[in-house]
Formats: C-alpha cells, sequence, structure tokens
C-alpha cells in the first residue's frame, strides 16, 4: 500500500489534515452559543460578519473539485476550460443586486433555505418540496465529485493499494473525520477551516505562477507547447475541438455554459447557506467585490493546465494533470504543502453541502410533510443526522458508482439546479408569478434539460439549438449554434411559467411585504 | 446608470469576439487569457463604483 509512498509530502500533508481536524472540533466553542438551535449549529447564528463570510464562501464556492477539473478541461482542450472566467464575472454583479434582498428577508422571517422562502412568499408547499428536492438531488453528486478531488491528490502522495479496502481506507478516514466535526460543530468547522485552507492555496498557486512558468522558460514557451499540443490532437481525432483560443464551434457553448452556470451556482444549497450565514446585507454586498480575488485565483489554477501540456506531463486522466504538475514542479515538503491546499478545498465544501442539503431536509421536506410539529431541538438534531446520512450516501456514490457516472451526475444536478431559479429570483422583486405556473415551469425545465443531456453514449452538457422530434419533426432554432441545456431549459421553464401566470393568478398568501426585502438602515 | 455599471463588465466578459485571439501577448500570454484575467479586478471595481454610486 506503500511502495511508492513519498514520504515528506506525505507528512506535511497529514500534519495540516491533523491540524484542520482539531480546528473543526475547537470550532464548536467559536462565537458560542447554543448548538442544540438549528440556526446556530446550520447556519451559524447568522453572526459572521464580511471576512469570516469571504473565507467561507470562498472556501465554499472554489471547491477542490473546481481546482482539478477546470485545468483539466484546460489541459485537455485549452481555451474552452477558461470558461471559468466570464462564469465567475458574471455571478457577482447579479448578485449584488439580488442577495442581500434574500438575506433581508430570510432575516426578518427566520428562513434557512431557498424552500423556506419559496414557502413564505408563494405559500405552496409543493412548489417548496420541487425546490428542496432539487438542491438535495444537485448537492448529493457535488458531494461525491469533492471526494474524487481528494482521491486524486491522495493517489499523488503514492498511496495506492491492490484491495477495494485498501483503495479506499484513506478516503473513508479523510470523510469519517469530516463527518465527526461537522455533527458536532455545524457551519462553525468549515467556516474556521476556511481560513487555512484559503490561506494555503493562496501561497500554492502565488508560488506556482511564479516558480513554473520560470522553469519552463516563461509563458511563450508554454502557449508554444500548448500549441503543438493541441493542433496534434486535433490532427489525430483524439478530440473534436482544441485550442490556445476558442474555435468558431465553441463560442455558443462557451457563452450560455458561462450564463448558465452563473445562473445555477447560488441556487445551490450550499451557496445560500454561506451566504445567509452573513450578518448583513451589507457583508454580503461588501463580498462581492471582495470575492472576486479567488476568480482571479481560479483563472491562474486553470493556466497550470497549459503548464503540465509544457511541462510535458502525460497522464491518462486529465484530472491527474494538476497534482502530478505540483510534484514535479516543487520539493516534496512544498508538494505535500500544495496537495494539503487542495485536499482541504474537499473538505470545507463538503462540510457545507451537507450542512445546506441537511437543513434543506430538515425544513422542507420533514417538517411540513412528517412531522409539523418540530421543535427547534428536534430540526437541530435531525439535521445533524442528515447531515451525516448525506456524507455516507455521497461515499456509496464513489464506492459503487463509475466516476464518470458522478461526473455526468454533477453535470446534470447543474442543469436542474437552475430550474429554481424563476422561483428564487423573480421572487425577490414580483409576487406576479403564481406558484402553481411556477411548479409546472420547474417540471417542464426538468423533463427538458435531463432530455437534452441524454445522449448515445454519455450525458452531453450541450446541444445544438435543432431537435429532430418524433412526430413532431425537425424544430431549428435558427441560431445555428449549441448551447448550455440548462440555460435552453431554463428559458422552456421561465416561458411556461408567464404564459401559466396569465391564466393562473395567485391565490395563496404572501407572508412576505415589500419592506422585508430593503435592507434595514445600520447604524 | 447603476445598474448599467454592473452590467457592463458582464457583457464584455460574455462577448468572445472582444478577445478570442492571440496577439497583443503580455509577457508572452495570449490576450484571450490575460484580458480575461484582466476583467475580473475591473469587474470588481465596477462594483465597487456602482455601491457608491447606490449610496450618494
Amino acid at each position: 500500500m506503500f511502495d511508492r509512498l513519498n514520504v515528506v509530502a506525505a507528512s506535511v500533508f497529514v500534519f495540516f489534515f491533523a491540524l484542520v481536524t482539531v480546528l473543526g472540533f475547537i470550532a464548536a466553542r467559536w462565537k458560542s452559543a447554543d448548538l442544540n438551535h438549528i440556526t446556530e449549529w446550520g447556519l451559524g447564528g447568522r453572526r459572521f460578519g464580511k471576512w469570516v463570510t469571504w473565507f467561507l464562501l470562498g472556501g465554499d464556492l472554489y471547491t477542490a473539485y473546481t481546482v482539478i477539473a477546470i485545468p483539466a478541461v484546460v489541459y485537455a482542450v485549452g481555451a474552452y476550460g477558461f470558461f471559468a472566467i466570464p462564469y465567475t464575472i458574471t455571478i457577482y454583479p447579479f448578485l449584488y443586486l439580488t442577495l442581500p434582498r434574500l438575506w433581508a428577508v430570510s432575516h426578518k422571517h427566520g428562513y434557512l433555505t431557498a424552500g423556506d422562502f419559496v414557502l413564505g412568499r408563494y405559500g405552496d408547499r409543493w412548489l417548496e418540496l420541487a425546490v428542496a428536492l432539487t438542491g438535495i438531488f444537485a448537492t448529493m453528486p457535488y458531494i461525491a465529485l469533492q471526494l474524487v478531488g481528494l482521491e486524486k491528490v491522495i493517489g499523488a502522495l503514492g498511496i495506492s493499494g491492490e484491495g477495494w479496502l485498501q483503495e479506499h481506507a484513506p478516503i473513508t478516514i479523510a470523510f469519517v473525520v469530516l463527518a465527526l466535526f461537522t455533527y458536532k460543530s455545524g457551519l462553525r468547522a468549515p467556516a474556521l477551516i476556511a481560513f487555512v485552507k484559503d490561506a494555503m492555496i493562496y501561497i500554492f498557486i502565488i508560488a506556482a505562477i511564479v516558480i513554473i512558468p520560470y522553469q519552463l522558460g516563461g509563458f511563450g514557451k508554454i502557449f508554444d507547447a500548448a500549441r503543438v499540443a493541441f493542433e496534434a490532437k486535433v490532427a489525430a481525432k483524439t478530440v473534436p475541438a482544441a485550442g490556445v483560443t476558442l474555435l468558431p464551434g465553441q463560442i455558443g457553448p462557451y457563452v450560455t455554459l458561462a450564463i448558465g452556470s452563473a445562473m445555477a451556482l447560488f441556487m445551490y444549497p450550499h451557496a445560500l447557506t454561506g451566504t445567509l450565514a452573513a450578518s448583513s446585507g451589507r457583508a454580503i454586498r461588501q463580498n462581492t467585490m471582495m470575492l472576486p480575488a479567488y476568480s482571479l485565483v481560479l483563472g491562474l489554477i486553470a493556466l497550470l493546465g497549459v503548464m503540465a501540456i509544457a511541462a510535458d506531463i502525460k497522464v491518462k486522466n486529465p484530472q491527474d494533470a494538476v497534482p502530478q504538475l505540483v510534484l514535479w514542479a516543487f520539493p516534496d515538503w512544498f508538494a505535500g504543502f500544495c496537495l494539503a491546499a487542495i485536499a482541504l478545498g474537499a473538505l470545507v465544501p463538503a462540510a457545507v453541502m451537507s450542512i445546506g442539503a441537511a437543513n434543506t431536509f430538515t425544513r422542507n421536506v420533514w417538517k411540513p410533510f412528517i412531522h409539523p410539529q418540530m421543535s427547534s431541538q428536534e430540526e437541530s438534531f435531525l439535521a445533524k443526522l442528515v447531515s451525516l446520512i448525506v456524507k455516507i450516501g455521497a461515499l456509496m456514490v464513489i464506492f459503487f458508482m463509475p466516476t464518470q457516472f458522478a461526473l455526468d451526475l454533477q453535470l446534470l444536478g447543474g442543469v436542474w439546479m437552475v430550474q429554481i431559479f424563476p422561483a428564487m429570483i423573480l421572487g425577490l422583486f414580483t409576487r406576479w408569478f403564481s406558484g402553481p405556473a411556477l411548479l409546472i415551469g420547474w417540471a417542464v425545465g426538468m423533463v427538458v434539460g435531463t432530455a437534452l443531456a441524454w445522449g448515445e453514449k454519455a450525458w452531453v452538457p450541450v446541444h445544438a439549438l435543432k431537435w429532430d422530434i418524433p412526430l413532431i419533426g425537425i424544430i431549428d432554432s435558427g441560431l445555428g449554434f449549441a448551447a448550455y441545456n440548462g440555460l435552453t431549459s431554463v428559458l422552456a421553464n421561465l416561458v411556461v411559467a408567464f404564459l401559466l401566470s396569465l391564466l393562473i393568478r395567485p391565490s395563496a398568501p404572501d407572508e412576505t411585504s415589500p419592506a422585508d426585502y430593503e435592507d434595514r438602515v445600520v447604524a | 446608470m447603476k445598474l448599467l455599471i454592473l452590467l457592463l463588465p458582464c457583457v464584455v466578459a460574455l462577448w468572445v469576439p472582444l478577445y478570442n485571439f492571440e496577439p497583443p501577448a503580455l509577457f508572452g500570454m495570449p490576450f484571450f487569457y490575460w484580458f480575461q484575467l484582466l476583467m475580473i479586478p475591473v469587474s470588481a471595481l465596477a462594483i465597487f463604483i456602482a455601491d457608491r454610486i447606490g449610496k450618494a
């Protein structure tokens, strides 16, 4: 099991892992309060100021999987992987306009989840359930992918096993530790760990962006090597399209993937949990100006993909490119540090995701449909329990499902997640749309999005805007380019919700009033 | 005005023909890459300006 073990790198790695484990348990006493209350356990008591929120959201959104997957795409096909940049640029102006309103109304009415808000706004139980289940099902494969990131890093340290048990032992241990401190400390644990993790990621990337191009003879040589590699790949037809800049056929998917992903991101339970834990709308606004610092880091990390090509790193799975590049470029002790940074990058989002899913299940599935008279203590207990179950579920996904399937599911999860965008975001500004209309729009979007993704061999994220529908014939949008399924399907969702809202006028009560959405004047 | 300032960096970042080419390179990095990276702090600055306008 330890034949190829890199002792120095592994020791540094284990040291940092042990450090955050201790932090995770100490976190229970930080800003101490009664953790048997769900707002305390699952939302840190809404007491995180601008800096804690910055570290928490940065650690929560820019996950280990992202740090592995984005440069993997750049390594494999080049410019296309940079869609992450317009994606992250588009997010923050949008957040600036919307999330402080959601925070204000949630603070006023004690909402913890997207489902809570939807129920309060539209008074529709079934829409609440739809929003909650979408969040839970989209989050599960996302947590599983954090494990994939963790597994890649542990593999790079030289720990590998022959047997099934040995192969999975390291991530099982890591995840059990994670599950225990999340159970005990709730959202405080990832918030405290995020400080360490984010600081480590910044050190890693600053070192990488200076040292590696120096070793490789500058960016000019790096991109020259990449150009040759992509041209060879296209000529050999191993990939349909690759290049240092985008090919004409890639532009449509590039833009629509960026827009669709930006619309989906803050619908996820983990993103909302991190945001609603802020102490004020002002803290969220300030974060929309501060969080782009992480986008810059992500952009630089994406460049590691082309550096790996120039460093002549040959891996069967592109997701191994970054860990291998780190081992190639740095002395063992610093490689261990960098790999630990990526691994901790899996723990923070995995913790927040499981808390977000647990809050959602407790508040929007169990409480309304099974046990309406739950006390706050019972809510907190159930949420803790569900956070454990969710993590075991993610571990099972990794054990028993092919990784490619988890990856496809996560892509599909993004398409599902964006379907709650109309109910959530339109709801922050208007009550013109009615609950039943939004619910039917959601269902249409789910079916269209899933159907578009259905491919012969694998699920595909983009689809030409031209369909051959049995019995109806060929429908061509005339736009002549392919688009991200999430965007196509949410547009269908919006049209249906709009048309049906003309017919079905809202009749259910709205417990919010326009003033609830405005920030209170903070003295 | 505030909305316009917030919208501008998004439109530029999504307008691929504006930056989908290699020269002029910066320290050997093609325009495609450094321009998009540069747009990140520019977008943060735009939000900052919009926020200031909102307060005034």
